[in-house]
């Protein structure tokens, strides 16, 4: 597939991928996958939030692992920015701290795929950031 | 902050929170002027005259999970510190207009920084309305919404990886075109 430069060119590659490609989770099963948000306010962005969700996502792709990633404000952790809220299916949310390229390796490997956990979990007592 | 991708990704979360539903944001390069703005409007609840004069103090936040609020001041921070200024516009119920301007060859200027990526992330976590997003040089203007890209892909997800990479190079390419940096 060429260059997409425009909106006719991006529609044509949905086409395209569409029949292999599963359907958005958000809307139809959120509380089987795993979700995971990225705290993006201000200490966040400076601290690289932004790249620890762009790998977050590339990362949970290459793993074939159903994931929806968002990001969220403030929890008011920010000495362990970037932090990172993760649910898995049926369990109480875990927010990790200082969260770089490494963490979310070792989060995804322990974590999420075995569900063990790992070092630099924040202790909370709430249900989730929404709340 | 070190781009001007990250203040964005930054103060549009001051809109989202502020229930807005239509944000905009808009950059414009001119290099015979030398200068390089961001505009972001969105008709969001606004603020009133008393929590407008705070916005920009850093240790005035409307949150409560900590005392102090960085995104305005930071870019305030570097608009000046870049031979620009900054303006803070607000009604209540009506909505907020935000206008920072900076010197485009000050050496202390942020540079964009890769607004593809950024957009995108935006993209995942903003859907309570749309957003228009649009940049001109004197080579032209790429603008695009949110609204069509959600239209276009409809029911699939934005983080599949064909999705993701398609939306990433839409908008790098665009932007190269008309030598957006």
């Amino acid at each position: 597939m060429g260059k997409i430069k425009s909106l006719a060119d991006l529609r044509k590659m949905k086409e395209e991928v569409q029949t292999k490609i599963k359907l958005r989770e958000t809307s139809n099963h959120p509380e089987q996958v795993v979700q995971v948000k990225v705290g993006m306010a201000t200490c966040g962005i400076a601290s690289g939030a932004k790249e620890t969700m762009k790998f977050f996502i590339e990362e949970l792709e290459q793993e074939a692992i159903d994931a929806v990633v968002t990001q969220t404000g403030c929890m008011g952790y920010c000495y362990a920015e970037p932090t990172v809220e993760v649910t898995l299916p049926k369990k109480d949310p875990v927010v990790f701290g200082h969260v770089d390229k490494e963490k979310v390796h070792e989060i995804i490997n322990s974590y999420i795929k075995r569900g063990e956990l790992i070092d630099g979990i924040i202790p909370v007592n709430f249900k989730t950031i929404d709340d | 902050m070190r781009t001007l991708s990250e203040h964005i990704l930054d103060i549009v979360q001051n809109s989202v929170s502020a229930g807005a539903t239509l944000i905009e944001i808009i950059v414009v390069e001119n290099k015979k002027k030398d200068i390089c703005s961001l505009t972001i409007n969105d008709n969001g609840c606004g603020m009133d005259a008393e929590t407008l004069s705070r916005a920009t103090d850093p240790f005035f936040t409307s949150r409560k999970t900590r005392k102090v609020g960085l995104g305005l001041p930071l870019l305030k921070q570097n608009a000046e510190a870049a031979g620009g200024s900054f303006k803070l516009e607000s009604q209540p119920e009506k909505g907020t207009r935000l206008v920072a301007v900076f010197q485009r060859s000050n050496f202390d200027r942020p540079p964009l920084g890769d607004i593809w990526n950024t957009l995108y992330l935006m993209l995942l976590s903003y859907d309570k309305g749309d957003l228009i997003y649009s940049h001109q040089t004197e080579k032209g203007t790429f603008s695009f919404s949110f609204k069509e890209l959600k239209e276009i892909v409809g029911d699939v997800s934005f983080q599949q990886k064909e999705i993701r990479e398609g939306i990433i190079e839409y908008i790098k390419t665009n932007l190269s075109d008309i030598g957006a940096r």
